[in-house]
């Protein structure tokens, strides 16, 4: 039996309508606790759970901006309408045309353009990364973080003892600890679902296909296409993140296409393994504990070397 | 059980809006998001990088700061440092004839390894599970390899402290004093890289000179204790170690600051800039009044005060220094801006993917 390959996430932000569905489905097929911000609200846009923890998997992340949008061709024809027309809108006439062909003429489209806004709204859903080079799974003691078949990292709650070591080693800020459990939760890719052949819960509920599932060397491509697309078609601040194999992580088991910088959406611009520093601090460990052996060795000695008064 | 719709050869029922692109057009320069620094110097703040401009989600950390209780592990840092340097002294004291000096820093191993496991053990959320650390040896995780060396450097610590006391059985209270003085330079060093081996910044950025600090303050530690414990005519190798110590702390911090740049702002600011200011002062202190007071047995116990606890507030401030840069976006975001803008590699060799564990029976 062959290994499966190596199976992630390709969450495409550009079209992402902040729905919610891969929270709620997260919540729901993992039995997450609930975990209500202070107050209910946390006054950052739309946001209601401000950021991946042990009991936010999936984050949806809101952004609010200032910025001039280009106008968007709905597709259909149309002319201007009036207030009058809005008012005497037929719809059961509407209705009678069949949803299946564009009707001729719409009087009032909800599609209408209208004037380029100065608004624009990114949102985001954020995941674990499930990385190549994964700093949790480095630092852990126990062992309960581990690699599975899928190249994905998952916790083994029976394992763990919530040292919380991979707490503050995560370079994105993913995992963390349940304080009334103690033990460390993160995102699991849903290892019981792809394990029977079923799409991760989020990756099913999403709408519109932002979060794709699959394949990590079959998503690379189409995310590749889908950037050259959008560059195509003008918008030359799409870009990818945790696609590239060479970064400080080895590239992401779940990367992303941004529509701005990776710190707007709350993630670092340039991760980099903790454990890559690892082999230097040892040595440097080395070279200070045969530093104190010496300074002891020395604190002895410089009272010989002042006439053997001890005192 | 519903099969995956995305198969190798292309996705089953794909959702007719995946293709519609964005309305955003022509990247117009940046507006919106940024967020502005201004400088907020307070007394003692010295500039060492320019005001950070750079932009963050609401201002949230992008890192989950560590969960772990100053208490425990700021205490663990502390409390090991003294363990290892006081093994270190005791047998020292032990070869050259000052028994009273050995007693002293065997119990002051025993006492504060004790002390560690601890607040090792109280600060997971799982106690009961504290074994499932022995359960595999992984080199990735200083954390793996603290346990273990806890796990061989206490019961020796702890021989030698009760054959110091009962004087029973002196060849094996020889041979522990040995095996805990050979583990006692690890012990005393190698929570440097338990906590440099993470993302906070003030804590992995100074992770060539921390190994420095942290066996210096554990030597100033152990000689201060020395100091407080040992008769005058027995101090003299404790008022030196300490000397040392302080020394090679102010230096290793001093040199640690200067090459940090922009992340070593917590350790001159709020909570742990405090505890390191602190620190200094009674370091300072400690040693002047432990090299003028030598001939009063009292100034010497003070001092010697002075110093253990110089030694608690350097740790105590490294770990808030760290927590503070963890729960700010500026020093995760800014330094990896300008690495990314200046072109320049992460540091760093490489880094294993599948690390050598050896499992230990369960399967």
């Amino acid at each position: 039996m062959t290994a499966p390959p190596r199976m992630g996430f390709f969450t495409d932000t550009s079209v992402c309508i902040g729905c919610k569905a891969c929270e709620v489905a997260c919540k729901e097929w993992n039995a997450i606790p609930a975990d209500f911000p202070e107050g209910g609200f946390t006054g950052t846009s739309m946001d209601s759970s401000e950021g991946l923890g042990a009991d936010t998997w999936r984050h949806v992340a809101f952004v609010e901006q200032r910025r001039p949008l280009g106008g968007q061709d709905p597709g259909v024809p149309r002319t201007a309408p009036t207030p009058h027309d809005v008012a005497h809108l037929d719809v059961l006439s509407l209705a009678g045309q069949g949803a299946s062909s564009a009707p001729a003429h719409i009087p009032a489209s909800p599609a209408e353009p209208g004037p380029a806004g100065d608004f624009r709204w990114l949102m985001s859903s954020d995941v674990c990364k499930h990385c190549t080079h994964a700093a949790c799974l480095d630092v852990c003691p126990t062992g309960s973080l581990f690699r599975t078949e899928f190249g994905t990292v998952v916790v083994q709650e029976d394992i763990c003892n919530g040292c919380g070591y991979c707490v503050p080693a995560c370079p994105y800020g993913v995992i963390d600890q349940r304080k009334d459990d103690g033990r460390v939760w993160k995102c699991t890719l849903c290892y019981d679902r792809i394990g029977v052949g079923a799409e991760p819960a989020c990756a099913k509920a999403c709408p519109t296909d932002s979060i794709q599932f699959g394949p990590l060397d079959e998503l690379r491509e189409r995310a590749d296409a889908r950037l050259a697309q959008l560059h195509g078609a003008g918008i030359d601040e799409a870009r990818l993140y945790g696609r590239d194999p060479a970064d400080g992580v080895g590239g992401d088991g779940a990367f992303f296409l941004l529509l701005d910088e990776p710190e707007v959406y709350g993630l670092p611009p340039d991760p980099v393994v903790t454990t890559r520093d690892l082999p230097r601090m040892w040595r440097h460990v080395g070279t200070a504990a045969l530093a104190l052996v010496g300074g002891v060795a020395a604190a002895f000695a410089s009272t010989i070397v002042t006439g053997g008064r001890r005192r | 059980m519903s099969e995956s719709d995305v198969t190798r050869d292309g996705v089953r029922g794909a959702r007719p809006g995946r293709e519609a692109t964005t309305g955003a057009v022509r990247d117009d320069g940046r507006q919106g998001g940024r967020r502005r620094r201004d400088g907020r110097r307070g007394r003692g703040e010295r500039a060492m990088v320019p005001d950070a401009d750079f932009r963050s989600y609401y201002g949230r950390s992008v890192l989950n700061p560590p969960t772990w209780q100053s208490r425990d592990i700021a205490g663990y840092l502390f409390l090991g440092g003294l363990a290892g340097a006081s093994s270190l002294l005791g047998a020292g004291a032990q070869a050259t004839g000052r028994p009273a000096l050995a007693r002293s820093g065997k119990l002051a191993a025993i006492g504060a390894g004790a002390l560690s496991l601890a607040a090792l053990v109280h600060d997971l959320g799982r106690p009961l599970r504290f074994l499932h650390m022995l359960r595999v040896f992984k080199v990735t995780s200083p954390m793996s390899v603290g346990s273990w060396l806890l796990a061989g450097y206490v019961p020796l610590a702890g021989v030698a402290a009760a054959t110091a006391v009962t004087g029973r059985l002196p060849r094996v209270g020889a041979a522990a004093t040995a095996g805990a003085a050979t583990l006692g330079p690890a012990v005393a060093s190698y929570t440097a890289a338990l906590i440099s081996d993470t993302a906070v910044p003030a804590w992995h950025d100074g992770h060539r000179e921390m190994p420095y600090v942290f066996v210096g303050s554990a030597a100033t530690a152990a000689g201060g204790l020395g100091l407080i414990a040992a008769p005058s005519a027995e101090q003299a190798p404790a008022r030196a170690l300490a000397t040392l110590g302080v020394g090679t702390e102010l230096a290793a911090f001093e040199l640690m600051e200067r090459r940090m740049g922009l992340t070593a702002e917590p350790y001159s600011s709020g909570t742990g800039g405090r505890y390191v200011r602190t620190s200094k002062v009674l370091a300072v202190a400690g040693l002047a009044g432990a090299v003028l007071g030598r001939r009063s047995r009292i100034a010497s116990a003070v001092s010697g005060a002075a110093l253990v606890a110089a030694s608690a507030a350097t740790r105590w401030g490294i770990f808030h220094a760290g927590l503070q840069s963890a729960n700010d976006p500026k020093y995760t975001v800014v330094p990896q801006r300008q690495r990314l803008e200046e072109g320049r590699p992460a540091t760093g060799t490489s880094t294993t993917t599948h690390p050598v564990t050896a499992p230990t029976g369960e399967g």
